[in-house]
């Protein structure tokens, strides 16, 4: 009888115990959920799959030195394929997922959409890269870490004023882009208050961006020393190679889209030399933060990461910051947690390796713009 | 003088149009069905020759016919499975639906095995360019290699077509099914060797399109392959030399559009001159006038 006592009070200890590990072991209900979107496939899988693998990073680094105020961080990324719509499924599946906080989109047109959910949910978002303005406008829940398209061609038109880059400047943009036709309508405005004139503006539309011969003689023909390329680097590489061929010389001067162009396969690098752009991240910086989060990307992914994956890789970082400043924990839902994190974002003064940040109510954040040139296939500061 | 670089430029961009509306007009003037899937086949071809160049380093030459062959095999197979069921079965609608879903599937399986990052496609057409004016005029070799490519075919095809006996099955073929079938001759062969011819052709358009314009990307086809398909209709589609015609027209004006008028409405400059030219022609530039007898 005695025995048989004790045989059950063992069975029972070690059916608790059992019990007990997989509550230790996945952290349950006392983990973070943090959301991504992205397009990890289709044609802007680049900027998607960087921010994918650096938030990664960012969330394995936090969960081994202890998670968010002792909680654990529990990260889902989802494929949008850049497209809003698919944005949006993957969304409602992140929200029937159990996320509590989104870091995305990472495309500006598909943001736009879900934050338009999102606003309606009062579900907190910061997106590492989406640029239009209305990527977080829709309400008070939403958050960026880059700058927004106005404020780049603004930062740019100032940058090349100040430094007295070039008299006579032509522009080239894709008007059917609300990110490349945004940059240019606020580098036209700011152009005006400087030093320089825009002697020729030329578009280009999503149907017909193989062929840019006739935009770059009338460039040519305008006499201009500058052209300004606010679009993405994959029809900058058909652009330079084109250009290249006329003999068409010039400074080309981009912005955060030009970036990636030195890593597309079979891409002539000579061709983007002296090519300048803005950029918040240089992976050639020498801080010791920046250094380690490369070779840490490297190691894992095999590239040098671009700035998506800075921004995304800071994003983790800042919603860390903002949840210690709010002080909330997980068993809170996504509206109670947005509540306190959006009054802590506007509170906390962040550094990272895009730069020291801080952030307006609006979710806009203020930061200086960094310019890099190419040379020899690699950026340096300038 | 721009005005006359201006034409060059839209000769060169023509020139790409041209040789993808060659296998879009030979398949529609053989086998009478719309091949929508031909601009990603142009894609595929571009894909096998960035494989055997690019990746294993081979010479452009061999990299080309390996192309050739991937995309006439390819095109053989499409047609076997995915067009000749229909081809008796259902509505002409149908078999257009099939290529469209061809098409897509196309798209995606590349997607899968080379995934979605643009490739930079360094063009395997090695002679330099022709500088005219003291520099002012550019025509680059890969223009001069179009144009050729496309006078070339056009002669052997024409010459194929009403010298050999397998061409003259192709324009009985074309003529009449039923009755070339009961005068011996093989129409579902015929019809294979048609598609065969033009999907050996979309990937020599492909390695063009690519040395032209050097992005590769499962996308690549699409839009030239609309553009194409409207320059084959614009000069008459099923008229060979109306394909090249229409080609380096659509490629002029819409260059020409873009330098003078609004490179914003260059397109819908393009499409504009298509409609009026159909009201006008409704056969197109060089197409067969049917009388239709009541």
């Amino acid at each position: 009888m005695k025995n048989m006592k004790k045989a059950l009070c063992i069975a029972s200890a070690a059916a608790m115990a059992v019990m007990l590990v997989p509550a230790q072991a996945f952290a349950g209900e006392g983990a973070f959920h943090i959301g991504m979107i992205g397009p990890l496939t289709g044609g802007a899988a680049i900027y998607g799959s960087a921010v994918a693998n650096a938030a990664q990073i960012a969330v394995d680094e936090i969960n081994e030195a202890g998670g968010i105020a002792g909680f654990q961080v529990e990260y889902n990324p989802q494929d949008d394929e850049h497209d809003a719509e698919k944005s949006v499924n993957a969304y409602n599946a992140l929200k029937d997922w159990g996320m509590q906080l989104l870091l995305g989109t990472v495309t500006s047109a598909p943001c736009i959409a879900v934050e338009a959910e999102a606003a309606a949910d009062n579900m907190f978002l910061l997106t590492p890269s989406g640029t239009a303005v209305d990527c977080i406008t829709a309400g008070d829940n939403a958050f960026r870490v880059c700058f927004s398209d106005p404020a780049q061609g603004t930062e740019a038109a100032r940058y090349i004023g100040e430094h007295d880059l070039a008299q006579k400047v032509g522009v080239l943009y894709d008007s059917s882009d609300v990110y490349s036709s945004g940059i240019y309508a606020t580098f036209r405005a700011e152009a005006q208050s400087q030093g320089f004139e825009i002697v020729a503006d030329t578009s280009f539309t999503s149907d017909s961006k193989t062929d840019f011969s006739a935009q770059l003689q009338t460039l040519m023909d305008s006499g201009c020393d500058l052209v300004f390329i606010p679009f993405y680097y994959n029809e900058a590489s058909i652009v330079l190679k084109q250009a290249s061929d006329m003999g068409f010389e010039t400074q080309w001067f981009g912005v955060d889209g030009i970036d990636g162009i030195l890593s597309v396969e079979g891409f002539d690098t000579s061709l983007a030399e002296n090519v300048m752009l803005l950029t918040p991240f240089v992976p050639t910086a020498e801080d010791e933060a920046t250094q380690a989060f490369v070779a840490k990307y490297q190691e894992s992914y095999g590239d040098v990461p671009n700035q998506f994956a800075a921004d995304a890789y800071d994003g983790v970082y800042i919603i860390k910051q903002a949840i210690e400043q709010a002080g909330v924990t997980p068993d809170m839902d996504a509206s109670e947690i947005c509540d306190a994190v959006k009054v802590a974002m506007t509170e906390i003064e962040f550094s990272g390796i895009t730069g020291d940040i801080t952030w307006t109510a609006d979710g806009e954040p203020t930061k200086d713009p960094i310019a890099v040139v190419i040379h020899n296939g690699i950026y340096e500061m300038m | 003088m721009s005005f006359l670089s201006y034409l060059l430029k839209g000769v060169s961009l023509g020139s790409v149009y041209a040789i993808i509306a060659l296998g879009y007009t030979m398949v529609y003037g053989i086998a009478k069905m719309l091949n929508f899937a031909h601009g990603d086949v142009i894609m595929v071809g571009g894909y096998a020759a960035f494989t055997c160049s690019m990746t294993r380093g081979m010479a452009p030459l061999p990299s080309i016919l390996i192309a050739m062959v991937v995309c006439t095999v390819l095109g053989i197979v499409i047609e076997t499975i995915a067009y000749r069921p229909l081809l008796e079965a259902a509505s002409p609608l149908a078999v257009l639906i099939t290529a469209i879903g061809v098409s897509y599937f196309l798209q995606n399986i590349v997607l899968i095995i080379f995934g979605s990052n643009p490739k930079s496609f360094q063009s395997l057409v090695k002679i330099p360019g022709l500088k005219l004016a003291d520099g002012a005029l550019t025509i680059s070799g890969e223009t001069i290699v179009t144009i050729l490519s496309c006078l070339i075919i056009m002669l052997i095809l024409t010459q194929f077509i009403s010298r050999t006996r397998m061409g003259q099955a192709m324009l009985a073929v074309s003529e009449d099914k039923g009755a070339a079938q009961l005068m011996g001759i093989n129409v579902n062969s015929t019809i294979a060797l048609t598609f065969a011819i033009g999907s050996g052709l979309a990937a020599i358009a492909g390695v063009l399109l690519c040395s032209a314009y050097p992005s590769l990307s499962p996308y690549t086809g699409a839009m030239p392959g609309i553009k194409a398909f409207v320059a084959a209709v614009f000069g008459g589609i099923g008229s060979i030399p109306g394909a090249f015609l229409g080609g380096i027209l659509l490629g002029v004006i819409e260059i020409l559009a873009k330098g003078y008028i609004s490179t914003q409405l260059s397109d819908a400059i393009v499409f504009g001159v298509l409609i009026i030219v159909l009201l006008v022609r409704p056969t197109g530039l060089l197409g067969k006038r049917i009388q239709e007898k009541v």
